[in-house]
């Protein structure tokens, strides 16, 4: 199979990209719709035989192999190593699910794809092809999807970037790139929300970090049409250390959308990803993320905006997958009337443990929260609400408004919530709300007297439970994540 | 005419209670059956085991439904073979589209029927003019399924989807509680457009009102989960002018 002939994600077209290693994009059919396929992914110079090289474990000799191989500026090795120390020195966090099954050394912690490792679409397990066959999702789609001809651990990344947009100042690369091209202004703010400091897998991020997006939205520019990426985990005990930076200038709105998704693998994987946005003074920025591992896979992520003066930051978040989710998501609004929302799904299936939540700090004055979070646990799943909203001293008038909602689907699964509530100031108005309930056998008959089966009438009222968070997202992000939910749901009917 | 529904001997537990007793009924193919009864007698809970409600268990006895042995099918597995029922108190779904669950409906019961189902062009215009006729005027079309819905609605909402499923036997838990005149009226007309010569009804009702669209041939009052007379249209008559007591003391 000629990996040249693969698409990559159709939901937007690709047009080249200015990187000097692309070539111009192939126009190709993929079931009646036109898909432009982006070479640069495959075209890849330099085929490294890295992988032979990779080996689990992390030291100051890798870190320094990893910035060598980036050729990245010494600031950046600078600050890689003493991630490093911070790494070591950290212990891990005494609170939240326990990690005492993830193996660090164990993990790889950077890997290169190589041309070796291409695959053919046989090869592939059947659970994974099934999964993007449920998906709905073309054999063309699914092959890249799969990884199949376009194998990219940690370093490839592809986007796409309107013409009209780079004319405006947009930047929209790889993050690998960005520290090359726009070295000063990344400096500025690499790891300034989401300090290595913060706790250990911050600290780990910022030593073996390796890919992701970087997003510039310059002063004033609305991009209405949401921005994409995908991440994927691709080979078996690859740790994933992506970094997404964004920075919306004053008064720009913006929406991204971030994908993930990981086939599964025996060997327990680390994702330890980092998401920083800097929203500026009345600038709107909306992160969207649908993320679905593989069901070893440790996914403790950490992603923190930092929202000033009159600007809005909006958090929607499906998380579906892993072993262990970790992730609360904080806005720290330190501008005066400054405003965050958080909206999240999270599904806790077999031997799955979804921690995940939200965390809000109020800085200034009439400031404003509001978060709603809906989980559904499943065949012993275990989903917990973990927040925290902090009112500081001076965030006179701040208002947060907390809505978790649990659906239980079965007697074995779990939920939980644990809200933290810190308030400083006494003119503060918070509202916490939680209720949880399981599926209705009432509900469930009364669809399936109309024709509905019984897994067709769970999916409908459990996508019905979710459809507040789910109506947030673009229509095939809803309607993917409408499908995840079918997936989830389909072998619990025995 | 063929019996289209047959219930041989049936009785039902529900937590080890009895609450139907021998239930022996048949409907042939055009008829409409009354069921009467006093609050609690098993009218309702007759029609749920009929549309196979999980709760209840069958603790002996058939239901025959077009010649299938349906005692054992699920609720669904009914619904395909042509069976429907209006609820009495129907369930509010959050978050799910009405239109869309309609259209789902109408696909997955004409897929199990193995007939071929129209595209939402051509399903569009027909559930315009059931909307229409159902005197539907509101928007429903933001609506999630029955949410927020007066009781009223509810009932339309019954009949509109009565209509674009298509059974051949309906089961009408109460359709006609808590309506005002107008909407009996289009609910009853709704029910008079669905009951053909090859379609059937199950009417469980505590009024006369709406036998004055529908005249049934068979009129069945149910006490303390037993079938305790049975009758035709004259005994519904009866039944309206002696009440329930008078009929359930000569049984």
């Amino acid at each position: 199979m000629n990996p040249k002939k693969n698409i990559i994600n159709s939901s937007f077209e690709f047009t080249p990209s200015t990187q000097s290693q692309t070539h111009p994009g192939k126009s190709l059919k993929v079931q009646g719709r036109k898909i432009k396929a982006h070479n640069s992914l495959w075209d890849k110079h330099n085929p490294s035989a890295y992988m032979a090289n990779s080996r689990p474990g992390l030291d100051e000799k890798l870190v320094r192999f990893i910035s060598r191989e980036k050729k990245e500026p010494a600031w950046m090795l600078k600050h890689r190593l003493e991630s490093l120390k911070i790494y070591l020195q950290t212990p891990f966090p005494n609170w939240g699910p326990s990690l005492k099954n993830l193996d660090l050394e164990k993990i790889t912690y950077y890997a290169r794809a190589t041309d070796k490792q291409f695959e053919t679409w046989q090869d592939v397990p059947s659970d994974i092809k099934n999964t993007f066959s449920k998906l709905g999702i073309p054999q063309a789609e699914q092959e890249v999807l799969a990884g199949v001809g376009a194998q990219y651990e940690s370093t490839v990344i592809y986007h796409s970037l309107q013409q009209r947009f780079q004319e405006q100042g947009v930047i929209f690369e790889d993050l690998d790139v960005a520290v090359q091209k726009h070295s000063k202004l990344v400096k500025a703010y690499f790891m300034k929300a989401v300090p290595p400091t913060l706790h250990k897998f911050a600290a780990l991020h910022g030593a073996v970090w390796s890919g992701g997006t970087f997003l510039y939205i310059p002063r004033g520019v609305i991009i209405e049409q949401p921005l994409q990426a995908y991440f994927r985990m691709n080979a078996k005990g690859v740790g994933q250390f992506e970094h997404t930076l964004i920075i919306v200038e004053e008064e720009a709105w913006a929406h991204y959308i971030e994908g993930c998704s990981a086939p599964r693998y025996g060997v327990d994987s680390l994702h330890a990803g980092t998401v920083e946005i800097f929203v500026k003074p009345r600038a709107r920025f909306r992160y969207s993320s649908v993320e679905s591992w593989s069901k070893d896979v440790y996914n403790l992520n950490t992603k923190c905006a930092l929202v000033e003066k009159e600007a809005r930051m909006e958090w929607v978040s499906g998380n579906f997958g892993s072993k262990v989710t970790m992730l609360y998501p904080c806005s720290v609004l330190l501008g005066r009337k400054a405003s965050a929302d958080h909206l999240g799904v999270a599904f806790a299936n077999q031997h799955q443990i979804q921690d995940t939540g939200a965390k809000v700090i109020h800085l200034a004055p009439e400031t404003s929260s509001n978060i709603v979070m809906k989980s559904i646990s499943k065949k012993g799943g275990k989903a917990i609400y973990r927040g925290l909203v902090k009112i500081a001293p001076q965030a006179k008038n701040a208002i947060s408004n907390v809505k978790c909602d649990a659906l239980i689907l079965d007697s074995k699964s779990q939920s939980d919530t644990i809200p933290l509530i810190d308030v400083r100031n006494k003119s503060a108005i918070l509202n916490h709300e939680a209720t949880a309930g399981k599926l209705n056998a009432d509900d469930i008959f009364y669809l399936q007297s109309r024709g509905l089966s019984t897994e067709a009438a769970q999916a409908m009222i459990v996508n019905g439970f979710i459809e507040p968070i789910s109506r947030e997202l673009p229509l095939e992000y809803s309607v993917e994540m409408n499908r995840m939910v079918e997936l989830e749901l389909e072998d619990s009917i025995a | 005419m063929s019996n289209i529904l047959e219930i041989k001997n049936l009785s039902v537990n529900i937590k080890n209670k009895k609450i139907l007793k021998n239930i022996n009924l048949v409907i042939k193919t055009g008829e409409i059956c009354v069921i009467m009864g006093p609050n609690g007698s098993g009218k309702s809970t007759l029609a749920k085991v009929l549309m196979g409600h999980p709760d209840y268990k069958i603790s002996s006895g058939q239901i025959i439904f077009k010649g299938h042995n349906i005692t054992k099918k699920k609720p669904e597995e009914r619904a395909a073979l042509g069976l429907f029922m209006t609820f009495q108190s129907p369930r509010e779904i959050a978050g799910l589209d009405f239109y869309p669950f309609l259209f789902d409906a109408y696909k997955a019961l004409q897929l199990a029927r193995r007939k071929p189902a129209m595209d939402v062009f051509d399903f569009k215009p027909q559930l315009d003019r059931e909307l229409d006729l159902l005197k539907i005027s509101a928007d429903w079309s933001n609506r999630n399924l029955n949410q927020g819905f007066s009781g009223g609605e509810k009932k339309k909402s019954e009949m509109l989807q009565l209509a674009l499923l298509k059974p051949s036997l309906a089961i009408f838990d109460e359709i006609d509680s808590g309506l005002d005149v107008d909407a009996l009226e289009t609910v009853s007309q709704a029910l008079k457009r669905f009951k053909t010569a090859k379609t059937s009804a199950l009417i469980i009702t505590h009024y006369q009102k709406i036998l004055k669209y529908v005249r049934p041939q068979k009129v069945i009052v149910i006490d303390q989960g037993e079938i305790v007379k049975r009758g035709t249209y004259r005994l519904a008559l009866k039944l309206e002018q002696e009440g329930f007591q008078q009929i359930i003391a000569n049984k």
